[in-house]
């Protein structure tokens, strides 16, 4: 089979770095070549961040390239714009609908975009959009929108859901993992519509 | 099973199944997880050194010991380290050493974009560079079996992209490897002149059997194709072009120095179009070129940033398909967090309007707006000259108006020399410590004043009050930073007095320390609109028509806002 590519852009600090984590396992235990890149360093305090995870029966380059993405996700919104170019036609975009402002917006120098849902339709009419914190804050705890997130992107990728679930059990500290479980349980069957 | 490890866990995997006894390191992204993978091996004897220099030279004494040893490091990590690199490479090993550096190409998290492969070829070191996770653990393993058997360190090149990316491994079993004897070598291990022109004709004779070895090395392989592109590559290049143009002949190198000058001839006659794909500087194209072998290398593949598929198809096919621009947006420049002692400092550099040198880390970003306040940032410990250098020019007057600003860890990497030399050429500048103990920016490291070992137990720890005061600063205050007030007060004070002050700001990373619960709340009836809270460049607080709006997910109730406010217009609540 093909390459599938996938990738999560959002703020340092979000959580990135742990949905790697999860899809690593999931797609490692599902014997497949796997692949994921991501950055370390300057761009965690706060800056525009990107993990890529590609995989396959044999995936060589662990970077997507701009137009290569089967499916974007967006942590936030402006950064799922940002990245936006990266999709392949036809692929799909998962966003969570949250907004962080960034610097110069905050400093008031410049204006955080009102209309980006609609820039992102212009590119992708396969486009899924939730507000995967509150989600996560009405199960007790905001940090586990991006499991929840996780969740919605588990419709996509034709892996049984229990091999999700296995690979939650492996990378997800045992105190963490039943609210995790719910979050990503609401994920999979929680409507996203645009 | 095969497991998913990023290239620097591979590094780490392969140093453990060689029977490395001996890591050590300073951290630096990219290389950093080198060194924190193998604290998790209990075999291993690991360290935090202060800086690159102490590290290499305790992998040289353990190697020097009989043990097989490895030192890690980034790029520039390696200019610190070069010292002992140059002369290591006459004396050569006992236990077998590996010098691990990780290059950052596009500069992810550094301040230039040095190519170590130089390194290579002017120290007369072999050098190895993997591809993916898998190569780096073999990779590992054959440096150091290379090491022993032909008397040498050996480097292995790193870049970001095989540091930070992950791909499957099959772990092996640790090989059981003896220590070895010591014998004192005087000829061996003493570089005078006299035994060190004896070692330089050993380095060239080395060099030449290296070269034999770069002809049958298993790192280095031709993967025929069509005949019609032949493409030399190595890294993460050789992965980039696979991706885009798997019909083609490759010449996949992993040994890089010396280079296999037969295979790469046998290949370059054997293709009709022969391009050289590699990042950063021309290493492997300049020395091919200089045996007559036409190639195109440089000319199609910038010597900055990273290379990638697209660019190398674009190059070679001139097919790139063509994509959407990217959306016109407003930049996430990375930023101090919420509740970083940091800003509270920069802050009150900003208003008194000083000039700063600065330094490497976090508080780098000290010098991104509305902060604004560094002048300097060259390399790690640089802060504490560049003042004094700043002082020598320009004069007292000058100096009353600077400051130098540097951080713990790096203070006690390569800052305290500068300090020395301040009070030993009588200057008068001033200089803060931002100590927040612990090294902040590559992810959280214990160093030599933390009371911390690299395996979190207690160890003793620099009391920076007393080391300072020793080298013969006179005038040395610790001050909260949130404590506003005060810190003005001496800062204003300290930089006029015509002496040499050190002012320790002390308050520990916030992502370590955390906050209590509080949180800033704004009430707008009291408001003058001073901005002043806008001034300090919090993410938690946006500017709303010139009134702060706190973001109750980002704010951590660290109070900077609420001292500053005189209004009272901001307050904690909830503590």
């Amino acid at each position: 089979m093909d390459t599938t590519s996938i990738l999560v852009v959002g703020v340092g600090g979000q959580g990135t770095l742990l949905t790697a984590r999860v899809l690593g396992s999931l797609l490692t235990n599902e014997n497949y070549d796997v692949k994921i890149s991501e950055i370390h360093g300057m761009a965690q305090r706060g800056g525009s961040v990107v993990t890529h995870v590609r995989y396959g029966k044999k995936v060589h380059s662990p970077i997507i390239e701009p137009g290569g993405a089967d499916i974007l996700i967006g942590f936030e919104k402006m950064e799922a714009l940002r990245w936006s170019h990266y999709l392949k036609p036809g692929g799909k975009i998962i966003i969570n609908d949250q907004e962080i402002l960034p610097m110069p917006v905050i400093s008031g120098s410049e204006e955080y975009p009102g209309d980006i849902i609609n820039r992102i339709k212009e590119v992708c009419s396969d486009l899924y959009v939730l507000d995967a914190v509150s989600v996560a804050e009405k199960l007790g705890n905001t940090k586990v929108f991006n499991i929840v997130i996780l969740g919605v992107l588990s419709r996509f990728l034709g892996i049984e859901f229990d091999s999700w679930i296995n690979a939650m059990h492996k990378t997800i500290p045992q105190r963490f993992l039943d609210l995790n479980l719910k979050a990503f349980e609401l994920g999979s069957i929680i409507s996203c519509d645009a | 099973m095969k497991e998913l490890l990023i290239g620097n866990a591979a590094v780490a995997r392969g140093a453990w199944e060689a029977g490395a006894t001996v890591a050590t390191a300073y951290p630096g992204t990219p290389s950093t997880e080198i060194t924190e993978h193998i604290a998790h091996y209990e075999e291993i004897y690991s360290e935090w050194a202060p800086n690159e220099k102490v590290a290499m030279e305790v992998a040289i004494g353990a190697s020097m010991g009989g043990a097989r040893s490895i030192v890690s490091m980034k790029h520039v990590g390696l200019n610190v380290a070069a010292d002992p690199l140059f002369t290591v490479s006459y004396i050569g090993v006992n236990g077998g050493l590996v010098i691990a550096v990780a290059d950052d190409p596009g500069m992810h998290s550094s301040q230039n974009e040095q190519d170590t492969r130089y390194y290579a070829r002017a120290s007369h070191l072999p050098l190895f560079e993997p591809s993916d996770s898998l190569e780096a653990r073999d990779y590992t393993k054959m440096a150091f079996a290379l090491s022993e058997e032909y008397d040498t360190p050996v480097i292995l090149r790193l870049t970001t992209r095989i540091s930070h990316s992950q791909s499957l491994v099959e772990p092996g079993a640790r090989e059981d490897i003896p220590l070895k004897p010591y014998k004192k070598d005087v000829k061996k291990n003493v570089m005078m002149p006299a035994m060190a022109r004896t070692r330089h004709l050993l380095v060239e004779e080395r060099e030449h059997k290296l070269a034999d070895y770069s002809e049958i090395s298993p790192a280095n392989r031709i993967e025929w194709g069509s005949r019609d592109i032949g493409i030399i590559t190595s890294g993460t290049c050789y992965q980039y072009a696979r991706e885009v143009l798997p019909d083609v002949s490759y010449l996949k190198l992993g040994f890089i120095n010396p280079l296999p000058r037969k295979m790469i001839e046998m290949f370059a006659a054997g293709v009709k179009k022969l391009y050289v794909i590699e990042e950063l500087e021309p290493i492997i194209e300049d020395q091919i070129k200089s045996w007559g072998i036409t190639a195109s290398g440089k000319e199609l593949f910038s010597v900055q940033g990273e290379l990638s598929s697209r660019i190398i198809a674009d190059a070679v096919k001139g097919t790139a398909p063509a994509v959407a621009n990217a959306a016109d947006l407003p930049v996430r420049p990375p930023v101090l967090c919420p509740g970083c002692p940091h800003r509270a400092v920069f802050y009150a550099l900003n208003t008194l309007k000083l000039n700063v040198t600065g330094d490497i880390g976090c508080y780098t970003l000290g010098a991104l707006a509305p902060l604004s306040s560094m002048d300097t940032c060259i390399c790690m410990g640089a802060s504490i000259g560049t003042a004094l250098g700043m002082e020598k020019a320009r004069g007292r007057d000058f100096a009353e108006r600077t400051v130098a600003v540097i951080g713990d860890s790096t203070f006690l990497h390569t800052g305290v020399n500068g300090l020395i030399d301040v009070v030993y050429n009588q200057g008068i500048t001033t200089t803060i410590i931002l100590d927040n103990s612990i090294t902040g920016m590559t992810g959280h490291q214990d160093h030599p004043g933390t009371g911390k070992n690299i395996k979190g137990t207690p160890a003793p720890s620099v009391n920076l009050e007393k080391l300072v005061e020793s080298i013969g600063i006179r005038h040395v205050y610790v001050v909260d930073p949130f404590d506003q007030d005060e810190l003005f007060r001496i800062i204003e004070r300290e930089t006029e007095r015509h002496e040499p002050s050190v002012i320790i700001t002390r308050r520990p990373c916030f992502l370590i320390a955390r906050g209590s619960g509080a949180q800033a709340v704004f009430d707008s009836s009291l408001c003058t609109e001073c901005g002043k809270c806008l001034k300090i460049g919090c993410p938690a607080i946006a500017n709303k028509n010139n009134k702060p709006e706190i973001n109750p997910v980002l704010c951590v109730g660290c109070g900077l806002c609420v001292g500053l406010c005189e209004q009272k217009a901001l307050s904690l609540k909830g503590a």
